[in-house]
């Protein structure tokens, strides 16, 4: 039997007729046409579909559409503003933190709600942070610096250097 | 992958959820975390015929001290364990533990009731709860009961959680001055079950003489398991290298492995082994 929820996403309330059994990831993707969300191993293992859901970040494959009724969920959507990039594209865009992008949402929105708890991780607390986060591209070298330069663009300190380092 | 369909319910006191779950009786399965079920689901493996969303019921979910012992309410996050000052303070084996419960998006959703109430021995709070010698409180139509941990396991998936029961609460026992605790899995990668775990709590007096211990481990056996011979060879002693010794080795002896991707049995035993052996040094550093 359908149920009909309320879920606020990005700041657009949508109330919509669901199966119970609708994931809400599909809820996100086919039903309102929001693909920047991925599904990507569809086990709670890769982190690909994580989105936030009352500020906690979550593996939308692995939560039904019913249970964020009444929450307010953001995606890779909702990360921009009209002043521009969110600090953590604008890290990810300038220390090459992406190869494919497949990742990259879910990478993001994970580091959102990393950088809200403890604004200036070490670089061990950024990997354990993104340990439900996989990226078969880039070996997280370039994830974790981008990480640390939106920390520090949120913080207000001076940005780390976008050089590559080889060792 | 998507679940088989069922019908769905979110009741807003246990009282609700007890009359649902006594209208669809075996058809229903409560919804905590849900991570664990869905994926289930998703392969249907579960197949439940109607789902009972427990997390609009208010009051389910903390972390508090009362009557000597420490509570934590069945829908309590992992996430919440991380993050709690009583926790990280005066039990940190919970802070061991949470570490390495899959990963901090599943931590957000799972919670520690769930974990229990799985009744699955690969998980990690079981062992942890044997080894703190928890109470687990089980409320029905009929009121609630408490059932110790070690008669709370009664299989694979298997638990004293009765239909129509619903567990709602961890009591642990506030330790004694001197007592310390630590857990620690050896897994191949993040999110990984235990290849073994063990959870050891110890309480040692004034002479370095141990009074009690509690020694869980994480699958090594059907269900979650004391190693009750380990314990015995630890109370009364002085814990030197040879009390410890003992203790592991009896570990290592006593617990039932089976051979699997994560390593034969001969691997386990050797890795419950060096775990006890750690843990207990851990814990009898961490004393307090």
């Amino acid at each position: 039997m359908e149920k009909e929820i309320t879920v606020t996403i990005n700041g657009t309330a949508h109330t919509v007729k669901v199966e119970p059994r609708l994931l809400l990831v599909h809820l996100i993707r086919e039903n309102l046409n929001m693909t920047g969300t991925h599904i990507g191993c569809d086990t709670s293992n890769c982190g690909a579909c994580t989105v936030l859901m009352d500020g906690k970040a979550v593996k939308s494959c692995t939560i039904l559409a019913v249970q964020a009724n009444g929450k307010s969920i953001t995606t890779v959507e909702g990360l921009a503003t009209a002043e521009g990039l969110h600090p953590i594209q604008e890290g990810f865009k300038e220390n090459h933190a992406l190869h494919c992008g497949f990742c990259t949402p879910g990478m993001m929105l994970r580091a959102v709600e990393l950088l809200k708890h403890n604004p200036n991780p070490t670089e061990e607390e950024i990997r354990w942070g993104i340990s439900g986060n996989l990226c078969r591209c880039t070996g997280y070298n370039n994830i974790v610096k981008a990480i640390q330069y939106a920390g520090a663009k949120m913080r207000g300190d001076k940005l780390p250097s976008t050089e590559p380092q080889f060792v | 992958m998507i679940p088989a369909p069922f019908d769905y319910s979110s009741p807003t006191s246990i009282q609700e959820a007890l009359n649902l779950l006594k209208k669809h009786g075996d058809d229903a399965k409560i919804l905590a975390g849900g991570h664990s079920l869905i994926p289930m689901m998703k392969l249907r493996l579960a197949t439940p015929a109607h789902l009972i969303d427990i997390n609009s019921i208010p009051g389910l979910s903390y972390i508090k001290e009362e009557g000597g012992f420490l509570k934590i309410g069945a829908l309590t996050r992992e996430a919440m364990l991380e993050e709690s000052d009583i926790i990280r303070n005066k039990y940190p084996i919970f802070t061991d533990a949470s570490k390495l419960i899959a990963d901090p998006q599943v931590r957000n959703m799972g919670t520690v009731g769930g974990n229990i109430a799985h009744g699955d021995a690969a998980n990690d709070h079981p062992a942890v709860m044997i080894a703190l010698r928890a109470q687990v409180i089980i409320t029905g139509l009929q009121g609630t009961r408490t059932v110790p941990i070690d008669e709370f396991f009664h299989g694979f998936y298997s638990t004293a959680v009765q239909a129509g029961e619903i567990l709602t609460e961890i009591q642990v026992p506030t330790p004694p001055k001197g007592t310390g605790s630590a857990y620690h899995k050896l897994e191949r990668k993040v999110g990984d079950y235990a290849t073994a775990g063990v959870a050891i709590q110890i309480t040692v007096d004034g002479s370095g003489k141990c009074t009690a211990a509690g020694i869980g481990l994480t699958n090594v056996n059907a269900t979650p398991m004391r190693a009750k011979r380990s314990e015995d060879a630890l109370i009364g002693k002085k814990l030197d290298d040879n009390a410890i010794n003992q203790a592991a080795h009896f570990a290592a002896l006593d617990c039932n492995p089976s051979k699997d991707l994560r390593g034969d049995e001969d691997f386990k035993r050797a890795m419950v082994q060096t775990l006890t052996k750690r843990m207990i040094q851990k814990a009898v550093s961490r004393a307090k």
